[in-house]
């Protein structure tokens, strides 16, 4: 499987999720969220990038636990609401979601 | 250099490493390995407990007595560890080291699910711990009908199969006690499926239907209401419940996080494939403790310990680690007591049908249901305490071999 963006075709796993972490760049980001029925907004982005960078550090992508405790810290909510804003961001649940966009491979959960 | 081990926590995983490090060390080499207490549980037997299959005072023995006499074995709290000194701090000691090994592994923590410490022991329960699995025990044996529902609050947790296993046995439990027509199970879990690997999952979601358990999916705890008997979802979606079987939020050992050595939430960021610290040099990382995507499981940390204690002796020649690990996996899932199943896999190739260890002959079937695998599971507890603490080998490699599997 592939998308297209500018003329270019991107190889994607049967999910969807891009092959080659490398070749992610923002319009390809666009198209893959486009496919998600997702509106890139700056929360989006930012969410989007901590992922990236997340998985640069750590090879591996974060549990939702970690992106929720990222999110209460830094905008001061509780655990609830900064759970309810990540599923407002990516409403088939922050991991699965997020990560495709974000140009990570399918996270396998915890096994 | 000064030749020093010192091996964190004497779980699984660390008594292990600790007494295959001293067959394979000269003794100029001095192994320390650390735990808070002398309490070694033998944890898989918790899932029985409740289910009144094996008493809990059974599971608990003396580590020292599984630990080689010639491994220096320290009873004390970890409190911190410094990699830059290449240090370890308990309350009482202090321990410099060469090479170090984390096997903290994980633990639940209730306090952490809202609403959960308020309904504990009246009507929530969980069998992730000793005492947990016994106070569930009595709960179960005045059960007399309703709805039990068993819950994971959060991802990762400690050996994913146990509360599919959990469910199983509760349907043969229910049936036994002649209760089963009115008693309801639901399984509900924040994953969206029975399992991760599909190929499993669909096999377990089978059985599943065939034992009537409802299983909900994609279900992320947010709290647990015990007066008005429901778990609500982040989503608001409500499951209610007559008793609750959860599996808490879980994390690493405090030392870990206080030593600003976690990925956040209490896990060691390691390296899939030779198992080192991302970030620190002489420190390997097993078992439950690492951030690693495969189970946290007992087999895992057997598999993990052979690599580990490879790549140190590999380190202590002059050689680079080799990147071996790759994320092999052994779980039986036990349906009933009586029959089990058992799944083999690693980071790249899910569990699959066939033959284990032997191809043809097995004498286990892979993600099947069968007697044998049972007797297998029994046999386990043995082998357990006799053979893989110690730290002997099995002449299996610690990968997964493709022997005896049905691909395709
Ligand atoms: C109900 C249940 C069923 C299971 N069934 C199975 C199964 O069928 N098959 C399977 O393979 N696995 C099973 N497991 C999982 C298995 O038991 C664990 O994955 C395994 O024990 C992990 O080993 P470990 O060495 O990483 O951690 P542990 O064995 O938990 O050891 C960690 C040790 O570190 C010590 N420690 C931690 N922090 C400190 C500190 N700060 N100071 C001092 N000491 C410290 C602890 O006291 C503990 O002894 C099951 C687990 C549960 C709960």
């Amino acid at each position: 499987m592939s998308i297209e963006v500018n003329g270019t075709s991107y190889a994607t796993d049967e999910n969807g999720y891009l092959l080659n972490l490398g070749e992610w760049t923002e319009d390809v980001a666009k198209k893959l969220a486009e496919v998600e029925e997702i509106d890139m907004t700056e929360e989006h982005w930012n969410l989007v990038n901590f992922l990236r960078g997340y998985y640069e550090e750590y090879q591996i992508a974060p549990a939702v636990k970690i992106l929720t405790k990222a999110i209460a810290n830094e905008k001061g909510m509780d655990k609830k609401d900064a759970s309810e804003f990540l599923y407002k961001l990516f409403p088939k649940g922050p991991a699965l979601q997020a990560c495709k966009v974000a140009g990570l491979p399918k996270p396998t959960g915890c096994v | 250099m000064s030749k020093k081990i010192v091996v964190l926590g004497g779980g699984t995983g660390g008594t292990i490493v600790a007494n295959n490090l001293r067959r394979h060390l000269p003794k100029d080499w001095e192994i320390t390995l650390i735990d808070r207490d002398d309490r070694h549980i033998y944890q898989p037997g918790m899932l029985f407990v409740p289910f009144g299959i094996q008493k809990a005072n059974t599971l608990v023995r003396s580590r020292k007595k599984y630990i080689l006499p010639d491994v220096n074995f320290v009873i004390d709290e970890i409190t911190h560890i410094d990699p830059d000194k290449k240090e370890v701090k308990t309350k009482k000691h202090k321990f410099s080291y060469d090479f170090l090994v984390i096997s903290t592994g994980c633990k639940v923590v209730p306090e952490e699910n809202d609403g959960l410490m308020e309904a504990w022991g009246k009507n929530a329960f969980s069998f992730y711990t000793i005492e947990g699995a016994e106070m569930l025990h009595k709960k179960l044996k005045e059960f007399d009908g309703g709805k039990l529902v068993m819950n994971i609050a959060e991802l990762p947790f400690k050996c994913p199969v146990a509360p599919i296993e959990f469910v199983f046995l509760a349907d043969w439990y229910f049936k036994n006690r002649g209760i089963r027509h009115k008693t309801e199970i639901e399984f509900v879990t924040p994953l969206p499926g029975a399992f991760t690997k599909p190929k499993a999952s669909a096999v377990f979601i089978e059985s599943a239907k065939s034992k009537n358990i409802k299983i909900t999916t994609s279900f992320e705890l947010n709290a647990v209401n015990g007066k008005e008997k429901y778990i609500e979802s982040i989503k608001g979606d409500k499951v209610s419940f007559d008793t609750l079987v959860v599996v808490p939020s879980t994390i690493g050992d405090k030392v870990i996080s206080d030593s600003g050595m976690d990925d956040g939430i209490g896990y060691v960021p390691t390296h899939h494939n030779t198992l080192k610290a991302l970030k620190h040099d002489g420190i390997y990382v097993i078992g439950d403790a690492t951030n690693v995507p495969t189970s946290k499981a007992g087999s895992v940390a057997h598999y993990e310990a052979d690599v580990v204690v490879f790549n140190i002796m590999s380190e202590i020649h002059g050689v680079k680690p080799e990147e071996i690990y790759d994320g092999h996996s052994t779980c039986f899932i036990v349906y009933s007591k009586g029959t089990s199943s058992l799944i083999d896999f690693n980071y790249k190739i899910e569990p699959l049908h066939g033959m284990f260890p032997a191809p043809k002959f097995g004498p286990f079937s892979l993600l099947k249901e069968t007697k044998m695998n049972w007797y297998g599971k029994l046999g386990f507890e043995w082998l357990y305490w006799n053979v893989l603490l110690a730290g002997r080998h099995l002449g299996a490699p610690p990968t997964l071999v493709m022997a005896g599997k049905e691909v395709g």
